[in-house]
């Protein structure tokens, strides 16, 4: 809950971020948490879908230093810092690629894809990369 | 009503950037107000003057531009985007000690805020890409 | 209004059309541009897919990507609305939210 003297002028939206591109093979995923991490600063309802390929996106244990690239995924972690906290996972998607709770290397909340599906419907922008 | 568009993609490589032209062609004559057209990921290379295509094909930054200069319409390229594949401003390539700028009248280039700002001024946000 | 749910890939390469059908709440609405337009041709494989979906769902097509495929408005599904780009936009607005389908 945000203090009274932390309240901002302004509109607050609601903004989905969708994941469902695996990392390291495109782009997407690294700018997409590039875009995130400045929403921040709007004070705006932020939430963050993993979902199809996306949930590869934060599997624990990446280590890229083979394939010559940064390994961003530490900085799912710090997105709580930025007050990021609303972060989901689509159960059908994880299962199907036979990926459990344990494996993400930040807690997320599990939903099963009607329960996304209606969080879907109450967002006010939504963005998908 | 005011619309804002997000383009992800490169124009030629992928259909994303002629599909959100045809877009804003058709919203400008419908009376709507384009917010902003924020270019992201492989987008940013909407934005540079120095691509020729052949004289039969069409020329997809030129386009931007005559949209920009006739509707005022807000083009802006993701600076941290465009820095990775080398598309510039007079200031950023002072900046960056490089020898000349690539980018096309019309465009401006600014950071990722503008494209949260367009979310939460526009009244719909339309999304192209890959 | 619900949500408009764009689709730009074809339903035979990529997953987007299953996204976007498994993600509609009733009421909601699916347009296929691009190469989504192949989802929307009759005689398919996932044309039945369609067919059902219709009874919940409005389901959109965009005419000049048909015609750029060599497909005609006939050989889409019927029930299918074949739209133009200016069709487009007024989908947009009609809906409240967009979502991309990529």
């Amino acid at each position: 809950m945000a203090e009274p003297w932390e309240e901002e002028e302004g509109p607050v939206k609601k903004f989905m971020f969708v994941n469902r591109k695996a990392p390291y093979g495109t782009i997407y995923a690294l700018e997409s948490l590039e875009v995130v991490l400045i929403s921040a600063a709007f004070d705006q309802d932020v939430s963050l879908v993993f979902m199809d390929d996306g949930v590869y996106q934060i599997k624990k244990g990446q280590d890229s230093k083979g394939i010559g690239m940064k390994n961003f995924s530490p900085t799912y972690r710090a997105l709580e810092g930025y007050d990021i906290e609303k972060l989901f996972v689509e159960k059908e998607s994880m299962e199907s690629r036979g990926l459990t709770a344990e494996d993400m290397i930040v807690p997320v909340e599990i939903l099963s894809k009607d329960e996304l599906t209606s969080l879907m419907e109450e967002q006010d922008v939504i963005l998908t990369f | 009503m005011k619309l804002a568009l997000l383009v992800n993609e490169g124009p030629y490589q992928h259909q994303a950037a002629d599909s959100a032209l045809q877009f804003v062609k058709a919203a400008v004559a419908k009376g709507h107000e384009i917010f902003r057209v924020f270019f992201y990921h492989d987008g940013v290379n909407n934005g540079t003057r120095f691509a020729v295509p052949p004289q039969d094909d069409r020329n997809i930054t030129v386009e931007w531009s005559k949209l920009a200069e006739e509707h005022k319409i807000d083009l802006v390229v993701c600076i941290a985007a465009a820095q990775r594949r080398g598309i510039l401003d007079e200031n950023e390539a002072k900046r960056q000690g490089k020898s000349g700028d690539n980018i096309a009248p019309g465009f401006r280039i600014s950071g990722l805020g503008q494209l949260i700002e367009a979310g939460i001024q526009a009244e719909r946000l339309v999304v192209f890409g890959d | 209004m619900a949500m408009l749910h764009t689709v730009n890939k074809s339903p035979f390469e990529k997953r987007s059309l299953d996204g976007a059908l498994s993600h509609a709440v009733n009421g909601a609405a699916i347009l296929m541009i691009e190469d989504g337009i192949y989802g929307a041709l009759k005689g398919t494989a996932i044309s039945g897919k369609i067919e059902k979906s219709l009874a919940t769902l409005k389901v959109y097509v965009l005419g000049p990507d048909l015609k750029a495929r060599g497909m005609t408005e006939d050989q889409v599904i019927d029930g299918v609305t074949v739209v133009d780009y200016a069709g487009f936009v007024d989908l947009v607005t009609e809906y409240d939210k967009v979502q991309a389908w990529l």
